[in-house]
C-alpha cells in the first residue's frame, strides 16, 4: 500500500491502493486486516520522523476520511510541508483542521465507590419502596371511588384482564399442578408407607396442597405470566407515549388502567388457586392409588375430616393477597421504565423476579399469622 | 460480479404481495451512479416497502433487486455482507440503539469490522460528528436524551460511518421544523457532493424534494409510471402526477426547482 522512492532530501512516500474503509478492511476475518493496518500504522509513523520527507497522495486509487485520517494521525495532526495533494483529496483534510479535540470520557477510579455503590442502592430501595405506597395509595383512593360509584367503573378492562390473567392461565396451572400433586404423592407415601402410616397421605396431601403448594405455586406461575405482561405492556405504553395521551383526554391512568389490573388478578388468583388446589389433589389421588392402592372414593370421603375448611380459606385469602401484590409490583415496575429497550427488559425482569420474592415474603407473613389457625 | 458501474440499483419486473395484496406490480427502476433519487408517491403506493426490498428486508415475490450489480436474494453471504458495508440506511425514526450512547451507536459499524483500533475509531466518530454539524460533548448522551432533530443528524453520522458509496434516507425531513428542516437538506447536499454519493430518498415533502431530487420516480397504480428529472416527470399527463406535483402547495415549492449540477 506504500510505495517509498528516494526523494532529492528524504524519503518520498507514495500511498498506493485503495485507502478506505473497503481497501483498508479487505480480506477475510477481521485479524489479519488488523494486523495489516497495525504494521501500516507503525511504517507512517516512522516515515513521518524521517527528516525531508515528501509524501504524494495523487496515486492513491481511492481514498475516504478512514485512509486520509491514518495518515493525520500519523503526521501529529498537522499537514506536512512536502504534500502533493489532488483537489477532492484536499476536501478531505479540509475537514480534519476544524476538528475539534475529542472530550475526556470519565475519570480515574474511585477509592469510595463500594461504599456510595451501597448508598447509591439504599436510596433507590428507599426511593422504589416510597413509590410503591403511593401506588398503593392511589389503588385504595380509585377503589374508592369505584366504591363510591360502582356502575361508571371500567368493568371491561375488569374484564379484559380477567380472562387474560386468569381464564387463559388455566391450561398451564393445570399442568404444573397435576404433576406437582403426583411427585409429592410419589414421594411421601414411600415415606409412609415405612411407618405403615398410608391413609395419612389424605392429610398430607390435603393441608400442604390447599394451604401451601396451590396458592404458592398458581401466584408465582401468574407472576410470571401475568406480572411481565403488565409490566411490559405498560413499559411499552410509557414508550409510545400512550401514556401521556390518556392523561391529555383526561382518562386517569390509575382508575383506567391499574385499578383494573390490581382487582383482576386479586379475583382471578384465588379462583386459579381453588383450580390449581383440585387438579393437585387429583394428581396426588391418582399417584397414591397406583403407589399406596388407595383408592379414590376413600381419598374423597376421608379428605373433608383430614382438612378443616379453614385452610381452605387461607388458602383462598392468600390468594386475594397474593394477586394484589403482584399487579401493584408489575405496575410499578412498568411505570418506571424508561424510553430505551434495555430499561424495558430490565424492568420486565425486576418486575418477576420482585413479585415473586414479595408473594413468599407475603407467605411468610401468612404462615407466622396463622400458625395456630386450621391445623 | 460483472458491474459496469453505471447503474447501482436495477430493480427489474418487481412483485411485492402480503397475502393477496399485491403492493407492486411489476416495477422497474434503475438509479444511475451519483444521483439523488426521490421515490415518491401517495400513502400506501408502497415507497417504503419498495425501499425495504432495496435494503434486502422483504423479498420479492417475482423479479430481481441487484445492488452495485449483486443480486440480494444470492447466497453468497460473503458478499451480500459486504454489499451491506457499501451502503448507509437512515430510518425514519433514526433508529438509533437506544441502549448505546451517540459514541458508540456510531462506532458500532467500524467496530463490527474488527479490523480499526479504538483510537482511529475514535477519531473517525468525532470526524463524524463533525461532519454533521453536532459538537462532541453530546458525543456520549444517550438517544432518548436527544432532541428530534439530533438523532436524525446522529442517524446519518451512523449511515455513514463505513463510507457508503449508496445512502437511503426514509423521509429524511419527516418531524423536522422547516428550519431545520432546510439545514439538513443543506447538509445533505453537501455531502452528496463531497462524498460522491449516491442517495435515494422516499419523501412526501416537496420542498425537499425540488431542493434536493436530481431524478424522481412516481410510484403509482403498483408500478413506476414515471421517473427522470423532476422538469419532465413533472410534464407527464398522469393524473397522480398532476394533483400531486400541480396542486397549489406545489406551486409555490416548485419555484424552488434548481438545475442540480452533481458529479459522477
Amino acid at each position: 500500500m506504500l510505495e517509498i522512492v528516494a526523494g532529492a532530501s528524504g524519503p518520498g512516500v507514495l500511498p498506493r491502493g485503495r485507502w478506505n474503509v473497503r481497501g483498508l478492511s479487505a480480506g477475510v476475518g477481521g485479524s489479519a486486516a488488523r494486523r495489516r493496518i497495525s504494521a501500516l500504522n507503525a511504517q507512517l509513523a516512522e516515515l513521518a520522523r524521517a527528516p525531508g520527507a515528501s509524501w504524494n497522495l495523487s496515486h492513491a486509487e481511492a481514498m475516504d476520511h478512514v485512509g486520509a485520517l491514518m495518515l493525520w494521525r500519523a503526521w501529529g495532526g498537522q499537514v506536512p510541508q512536502n504534500l502533493t495533494l489532488d483537489a477532492q483529496h484536499r476536501l478531505l483534510f479540509d475537514n480534519f483542521t476544524r476538528e475539534e479535540a475529542p472530550p475526556a470520557v470519565e475519570a480515574g477510579p474511585d477509592p469510595f465507590a463500594p461504599l456510595t455503590a451501597i448508598g447509591r442502592d439504599m436510596l433507590r430501595f428507599l426511593e422504589h419502596l416510597t413509590g410503591f405506597v403511593r401506588l398503593l395509595g392511589q389503588v385504595v383512593l380509585d377503589l374508592g371511588r369505584f366504591v363510591r360509584r360502582p356502575l361508571a367503573g371500567p368493568w371491561r378492562e375488569i374484564s379484559a384482564n380477567l380472562y387474560r390473567s386468569g381464564a387463559q392461565a388455566l391450561g398451564i396451572t393445570a399442568l404444573v399442578g397435576f404433576l406437582i400433586g403426583i411427585v409429592l404423592s410419589y414421594l411421601s407415601s414411600k415415606q409412609l408407607k415405612q411407618f405403615g402410616a398410608d391413609i395419612f397421605i389424605v392429610d398430607l396431601l390435603g393441608v400442604a396442597i390447599i394451604r401451601e403448594l396451590g396458592p404458592v405455586l398458581a401466584a408465582i406461575l401468574v407472576a410470571g405470566r401475568s406480572g411481565s405482561a403488565i409490566t411490559a405492556s405498560l413499559g411499552v405504553m410509557r414508550v409510545t407515549e400512550e401514556l401521556d395521551a390518556l392523561t391529555v383526554m383526561g382518562i386517569p391512568q390509575g382508575f383506567r388502567l391499574i385499578m383494573p389490573k390490581v382487582v383482576a388478578l386479586a379475583i382471578a388468583l384465588p379462583l386459579l388457586i381453588l383450580w390449581t388446589d383440585v387438579v393437585s389433589i387429583l394428581g396426588g389421588m391418582v399417584a397414591a392409588k397406583i403407589q399406596l392402592d388407595l383408592s379414590m372414593s376413600y381419598f374423597f370421603n376421608a379428605l373433608p375430616g383430614a382438612v378443616k375448611i379453614a385452610n381452605l380459606w387461607i388458602g383462598v385469602g392468600k390468594g386475594v393477597v397474593f394477586g394484589a401484590l403482584i399487579a401493584l409490583v408489575s405496575c410499578h415496575f412498568g411505570l418506571r421504565i424508561e424510553p430505551n429497550t434495555e430499561s424495558l427488559g430490565r424492568g420486565t425482569t425486576s418486575a418477576v423476579v420482585s413479585s415473586i420474592t414479595v408473594v413468599i415474603l407475603a407467605d411468610a407473613v401468612f404462615a407466622i399469622a396463622f400458625s395456630n389457625v386450621g391445623i | 460480479m460483472t458491474w459496469n458501474g453505471e447503474y447501482v440499483i436495477e430493480i427489474e419486473g418487481l412483485w411485492t404481495k402480503f397475502g393477496e395484496f399485491v403492493v407492486h406490480r411489476g416495477v422497474d427502476l434503475k438509479v444511475r451512479t451519483g444521483e439523488i433519487l426521490a421515490l415518491v408517491g401517495g400513502s400506501g403506493s408502497g415507497k417504503t416497502t419498495l425501499l425495504r426490498q432495496m435494503l434486502g428486508l422483504e423479498t420479492p415475490h417475482q423479479g430481481s433487486v441487484a445492488i452495485f450489480g449483486e443480486r440480494l436474494d444470492s447466497s453468497d453471504r460473503v458478499a451480500l455482507q459486504a454489499l451491506r458495508n457499501r451502503w448507509g440506511v437512515l430510518f425514519q425514526e433514526g433508529a438509533l440503539y437506544s441502549a448505546l450512547p451517540v459514541f458508540d451507536n456510531i462506532a458500532l459499524p467500524l467496530r463490527e469490522l474488527k479490523c480499526f483500533d479504538e483510537d482511529l475509531i475514535r477519531a473517525i466518530v468525532m470526524q463524524k460528528l463533525t461532519m454533521v454539524g453536532i459538537e462532541p460533548r453530546h458525543a456520549f448522551k444517550m438517544p432518548s436524551d436527544l432532541s428530534g432533530g439530533m438523532v436524525k443528524r446522529i442517524a446519518l453520522a451512523r449511515a455513514l460511518a463505513l463510507e457508503p458509496e449508496l445512502v437511503f434516507l426514509d423521509e429524511p425531513t419527516a418531524g423536522l421544523d422547516p428550519d431545520r428542516s432546510d439545514s439538513f437538506v443543506a447538509l445533505i447536499r453537501e455531502l452528496h457532493r463531497e462524498l460522491h454519493l449516491t442517495v435515494v430518498m422516499v419523501t412526501h415533502d416537496l420542498d425537499t424534494l425540488f431542493e434536493l431530487a436530481t431524478c424522481v420516480a412516481v410510484l403509482a397504480d403498483q408500478k413506476v409510471i414515471a421517473i427522470g428529472p423532476v422538469r419532465e416527470v413533472i410534464a407527464k399527463p398522469h393524473p397522480f402526477i398532476k394533483t400531486f406535483f400541480l396542486g397549489e402547495r406545489a406551486q409555490r415549492a416548485i419555484e424552488v426547482i434548481r438545475d442540480y449540477p452533481f458529479v459522477v
